[in-house]
């Protein structure tokens, strides 16, 4: 409860910090919310079940094209291109799921890795003509709530607010049921999961799936609330940003939700931080030493605070 | 028939490139257990390295060639002290994940100094032999004889030098080793220096084939690493087996199948996983 207090206080408090320029920051927060839900997500898998995925993009990208294909392509209402965003990605992890959930170590990140860039391949191939290219799909319709359009900074982002803090709840109550405490076994001692006779790669399955359903969702809550109103491969599927994704997990705290929040909060505002900074110290390109700070900072995460930033029981790392 | 056969040469030739990245990769998981996602940087590195010694800074070719191999095994040698041995000890996952740090910050400070493309120039001799209607270049000819001679090289050196037994037995049982008085601290560090030097090797011999720049090295990388998945992790015949058949299965189904040329390596490298995970000639060298 309290960690849902800090949550909430922190989706809102560019409203309060920022009032200058608030409709940048307030959007920058948006994509915070969006890569947080994609960040709570990948937790479950990588870091209460112990399973590294390099595809979390994929799945982010999969889910936001079939919103922009359905409300689009299809001009169906933009609230079944939501579900859709769910319910494709989830549909593929569970058909690719199959054979991979058996695979282990380097041999599941290969694994994992090759859905990535297979996605990303075929979404920039633009397969019948229905994703666009490496030019992606423009002109994204809004989602409607009870007569108010949602195509505003302010609207935006208390539906992104709003769908993080459910799928914070859900993903809670996850971790603390029986299933929880499964998928923790699962990651600690597959064997003993096993020797009691459970399914280890049915309960990695269901992982896996629900973990690419939420990133689906993320996904076409990303088409339908960024201010561009448009997506492409590079933005919403690329092997980088999947994993930006695990820098996410892996700074934030790898056995906490709200560490996923934190770690998407970095890492979204990093190159911002860096912007300011490089008023004070002259460098060239601040962009260019962004993804020397990532690297940097993820590395020493690892080595000094393997635990990232937050620890489980909730107290906050030391150093 | 001789376009068959000139996809087939062209594929062999970048195949063999594909084949000593693969070969970086299987140095540094058999003697460290490391699933190294910085190898395709230190073939960037390499490549690059040739181009600023012979264009910016005038040196012949061939010693830029092998200075860039140097100073990229130099690199090798102080990621490991820096990035990899501080994080011993750590699960699989946290290994990866340094490594991808680690290609992050190579991967910038390049293109912090250029972001532009360079190439070399071609290796001396004829420019082109024509067999059976189909033509190879002698550049072509230059990285299947390199190529072929360091793969050799470094397989004779693991299995028949006392250095390279003690490698192969670091990555078999660490404690043993030091047990029998071996100084291990060194040994990772000489594996990475190799490793990337093998890398960049791929990296200089490339560079006049295709342009090169700070961006190549992570598709170049994940290349060798899909060639070192389907020939069997750890396996030296297997990388040389697995990048030949990626590279030509990338030349002949990117005719076929054009757009979709990055899609081909990792659908093979998929099949493979799903039906024979230790790949084609799975086991250790």
């Amino acid at each position: 409860m309290k960690r849902l207090f800090i949550l909430v206080v922190l989706m809102f408090a560019p409203l309060v910090l920022f009032r200058g320029s608030m409709a940048y920051y307030l959007s920058l927060m948006t994509m915070t919310g969006i890569s947080a839900i994609v960040a709570i997500s990948l937790n479950l898998l990588l870091g209460y079940t112990g399973q590294i995925s390099l595809c979390h993009a994929a799945f982010f990208g999969l889910g936001a094209y079939a919103a922009a294909i359905a409300s689009v392509n299809f001009s169906l209402n933009p609230w079944i291109g939501l579900a859709l965003s769910g319910v494709l990605p989830a549909g593929v992890a569970l058909l690719v799921g199959l054979p991979t959930v058996r695979l282990k170590e380097h041999y599941l990140a290969m694994a994992t890795l090759g859905i990535g860039v297979i996605v990303y391949a075929v979404l920039r191939a633009n397969p019948f003509g229905a994703t666009g290219g490496p030019g992606g799909i423009f002109a994204i319709p809004s989602l409607g709530f009870m007569g108010l359009t949602i195509d505003n900074d302010i609207s935006r982002h208390v539906l992104v607010t709003a769908v993080l803090i459910a799928v914070y709840i859900l993903c809670e109550s996850l971790i603390r049921s029986r299933f929880g405490s499964l998928m923790q076994a699962v990651h600690a001692s597959p064997r003993a999961v096993s020797s009691l006779g459970i399914d280890l790669e049915a309960a990695k399955l269901k992982v896996f799936v629900l973990s690419a359903a939420l990133a689906g969702l993320a996904g076409g809550l990303y088409c339908f609330c960024s201010p561009l109103s448009y997506i492409n491969p590079d933005d919403v599927a690329s092997v980088m940003l999947s994993v930006k994704f695990i820098v996410m997990v892996v700074i934030g705290g790898s056995m906490s939700l709200l560490g996923g929040v934190i770690g998407a909060l970095v890492v979204t505002w990093l190159p911002e931080f860096l912007r300011t900074l490089s008023a004070w110290v002259p460098l060239a390109n601040p962009n260019d030493f962004e993804a020397v700070i990532y690297g940097v900072v993820l590395i020493a995460t690892l080595i000094y605070a393997p635990q990232g930033l937050i620890r489980p029981g909730g107290a906050r790392a030391q150093g | 028939m001789s376009a068959l056969l000139q996809y087939l040469l062209t594929g062999i030739g970048i195949g063999t490139l594909y084949a000593l990245i693969a070969a970086g990769f299987c140095l540094t998981y058999n003697t460290s257990g490391i699933i190294n996602f910085a190898q395709g940087e230190f073939v960037m590195m390499g490549g690059m390295l040739a181009v600023w010694l012979h264009q910016f800074q005038g040196l012949p070719l061939a010693i830029s060639m092998v200075l860039a191999i140097g100073l990229t095994a130099l690199a090798g040698m102080a990621v490991e002290r820096l990035a990899i041995r501080p994080a011993r000890g750590s699960g699989f996952t946290t290994l990866i994940i340094i490594t991808i740090g680690v290609s992050f910050i190579l991967k910038a400070l390049v293109g912090v100094v250029t972001k532009d493309e360079f190439q070399l120039p071609a290796l001396p001799g004829p420019t082109a032999i024509s067999i059976m209607g189909a033509t190879i270049t002698v550049q072509t000819l230059w990285i299947l004889g390199l190529g072929a001679a360091i793969v050799l090289a470094l397989g004779l050196f693991l299995k028949y030098t006392l250095l390279g037994t003690t490698l192969r037995a670091m990555a078999e049982d660490r404690q043993a080793i030091r047990n029998l008085g071996v100084e291990s601290q060194a040994l990772p560090i000489l594996a990475f220096a190799l490793s990337a030097a093998i890398g960049a090797a791929a990296g200089v011999l490339i560079t006049p084939l295709t342009q090169m720049s700070w961006l190549k090295g992570t598709e170049l990388g994940l290349k060798g690493f899909c060639a070192a998945v389907l020939g069997g992790m750890g396996s030296l015949p297997g990388a040389v087996l697995g990048g030949l058949v990626i590279g030509i299965a990338e030349t002949c189904g990117s005719a076929v199948l054009s757009g979709y040329k990055e899609v081909i390596a990792f659908a093979l490298v998929l099949v493979i996983l799903y039906t024979r995970p230790q790949g084609l000639l799975g086991g250790r060298l």
